[in-house]
């Protein structure tokens, strides 16, 4: 159990019009821990975060070839409906965008999808989802004002939440700290090692430091290939490449 | 303080007072417009009361009589018309062409509504007269056991309608590509299909946008002239129906305006009859502005 494999990549290959985005990616994401990819901007991370939940469908332009597979199902070649596979895995990106509601119905929105509409469970598992997003004690007396009222912070609290309210068991979080000041930072990343319990939990970040702190496996991207990956005390103590070796030193950014 | 900087803050200056100037120039114009009209129609209103004008059906100007509500009514007609079926369409199509189709879609469709949104409203009178008159004469009336020339409100509004939905369309497309993309990722990523994301979420977050494009395409289609004139019938009388012809306040103006002007108070009376135009299209950008600051006041 220790070591299960939650998401497996293979030979994931991904253009957008011309341009080879992603070029033959294979990694395999464990469960229940916090897999972070890193690299520097523009070599594919978002990229390869949303080709697991295919957001890429959205896009006439981008081809995908290869097998995602979570918990041994090629998510890009099943008959299963891509709403099912989204509903698996709650995305945070990198600026929260909360929907154009209050603070309330943000999070009804998606229990009401699955179908949950008596208002007493709504509230409790709003309730229950906010306070699972550290957000319940600022905003309990004010959960009818617009979502956009809150500060940046707790609008991305506002979106963990959101997330969470699905019932997914991936987490795909795309350097969700990259808009918050320090200590908001600081929360979302102590919410994400309490969350990796129960979550597999994929944190894109270019942030040397984040990833030391959260990582327990790292994948490195670079120029849309994955260079390296492994266990993160592994990755960080001895890179096997030049490449990453450069990269951790800091000369490329 | 050296010569180019001097310069600098002379030019700064200067720039500043230009700007000030043009933005009152904007501010005042339309109530340049509006007042100049009332002045020109004060005679008329010293005569008869604005009420009367307003609600009264009898235009007879060579007895003195000058009643708008056949021509208000005629305008409103068509406009709403107009906006009945372009309304729909222009959404519609606008989200097929931003969340649906492929992208080469929308790179030969904006080409086609530019040149639309371009040609002559004659033309699209012209068109009018040519197609849609018979059109609704011969084919369309009989369906509903209607008399008609064809020359009606319903042709008025199928020409109009024809003529703001590239106008309202490009604003559509404008609106529905300023809302972020991450939004609509943030939305599907919770598992929510294609179709509840933009009812629940996008329509939501673009419904400012999409009422002051309506709003844009009312004024527009309101004070269309040449196209509406030639298809609607300009006879004066209240229309009870879309077969029925009419006679909208810009045709009004237009037919009749330099001619006539010895008649006692006519040209008084049209004038009135262009300030009824402008304050109606005054009235719906104030509507749509209202509608659109309650709503960023409950969701912003
Ligand atoms: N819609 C697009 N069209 C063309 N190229 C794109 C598009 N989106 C991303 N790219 C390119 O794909 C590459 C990877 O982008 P991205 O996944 O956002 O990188 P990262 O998240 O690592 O910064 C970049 O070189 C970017 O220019
Ligand atoms: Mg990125």
């Amino acid at each position: 159990m220790e070591n299960e494999t939650k998401i497996r990549i293979e030979n994931l290959n991904l253009s957008i019009g011309k341009s080879k985005i992603l070029k033959d990616i294979n990694v395999e994401i464990p469960k229940h821990k916090i897999t972070v990819i890193l690299g520097p901007s523009g070599c594919g991370k978002t990229t390869l975060l949303k080709s697991m939940n295919r957001l890429t469908d959205i896009y006439s332009d981008i081809r995908v070839s290869g097998k995602i597979l979570i918990d041994g199902e090629d998510i890009l070649h099943t008959d299963k409906d891509v709403t099912e596979i989204r509903k698996r895995m709650g995305l945070l990106s990198q600026r929260p965008y909360p929907l154009p509601m209050n603070i309330y119905k943000n999070i009804a929105f998606g229990l009401k999808i699955s179908g949950r509409r008596k208002k007493r469970f709504l509230n409790k598992r709003i309730e229950h989802y906010l306070k699972q997003a550290n957000l319940w004690n600022e905003v309990k007396d004010r959960l009818k004002e617009p979502a956009a009222s809150l500060s940046i912070g707790q609008q991305q609290r506002l979106c963990l939440a959101r997330g969470l309210a699905v019932d997914p068991d991936i987490i795909l979080a795309d350097e969700p700290t990259s808009a918050l000041d320090p200590i908001s930072s600081q929360e979302i990343e102590k919410k994400f090692t309490e969350l990796k319990n129960g979550y597999t939990i994929v944190l894109v970040t270019h942030i040397l430091r984040q990833a030391i702190r959260l990582a327990d496996y790292v994948i490195f991207m670079y120029l849309g290939e994955v260079i390296e990956q492994g266990p993160a005390e592994q990755f960080f103590k001895s890179p096997q490449t030049e490449i990453t070796k450069a990269y951790l030193k800091g000369s490329i950014n | 303080m050296k010569p180019f900087r001097i310069g600098r803050l002379v030019k700064e200056r200067v720039n500043r007072v230009w700007m000030t100037l043009w933005t009152v120039i904007i501010i005042l114009t339309p109530v340049i417009i509006g007042g100049f009209l009332l002045w020109k129609s004060s005679m008329l209103l010293e005569e008869n009361s604005l009420m009367k004008l307003l609600g009264s059906s009898e235009w007879k100007p060579l007895s003195g009589k000058f009643g708008f509500s056949p021509f208000i009514i005629s305008s409103l007609w068509v406009t709403f018309l107009a906006l009945i079926i372009a309304g729909p369409i222009c959404i519609l199509s606008a989200l097929h062409l931003t969340y649906y189709a492929p992208s080469f879609f929308m790179k030969i469709v904006q080409p086609a509504i530019d040149i639309l949104a371009g040609i002559p409203s004659v033309i699209y009178g012209v068109w009018g007269v040519v197609v849609i008159v018979p059109f609704i004469s011969g084919h369309l009336a009989p369906v509903f056991n209607a008399e008609t020339s064809g020359y009606s409100i319903l042709a008025g509004g199928l020409v109009l309608s024809v003529m703001i939905i590239p106008f309202i369309l490009n604003i559509l497309i404008e609106i529905f590509n300023t809302i972020p993309v991450e939004l609509r990722e943030a939305t599907l990523s919770l598992g929510v299909s294609n179709w509840i994301t933009i009812r629940s979420v996008l329509l939501r977050k673009a419904f400012p946008g999409i009422i002051s494009a309506i709003g844009l395409g009312l004024s527009r289609a309101f004070g269309e002239t040449i196209a509406v004139l030639m298809v609607v019938g300009n006879v004066t009388h209240v229309p009870e129906g879309v077969f029925q012809p009419g006679y909208p306040l810009t045709a009004l103006i237009a037919n009749n305006y330099g001619e006539m002007l010895s008649i006692p108070l006519y040209d008084s009376a049209l004038m009135l009859a262009a300030l009824i135009l402008f304050a109606i299209v005054v009235l719906f950008n104030l509507a749509s502005r209202l509608i659109i600051i309650r709503y960023e006041n409950k969701y912003r």
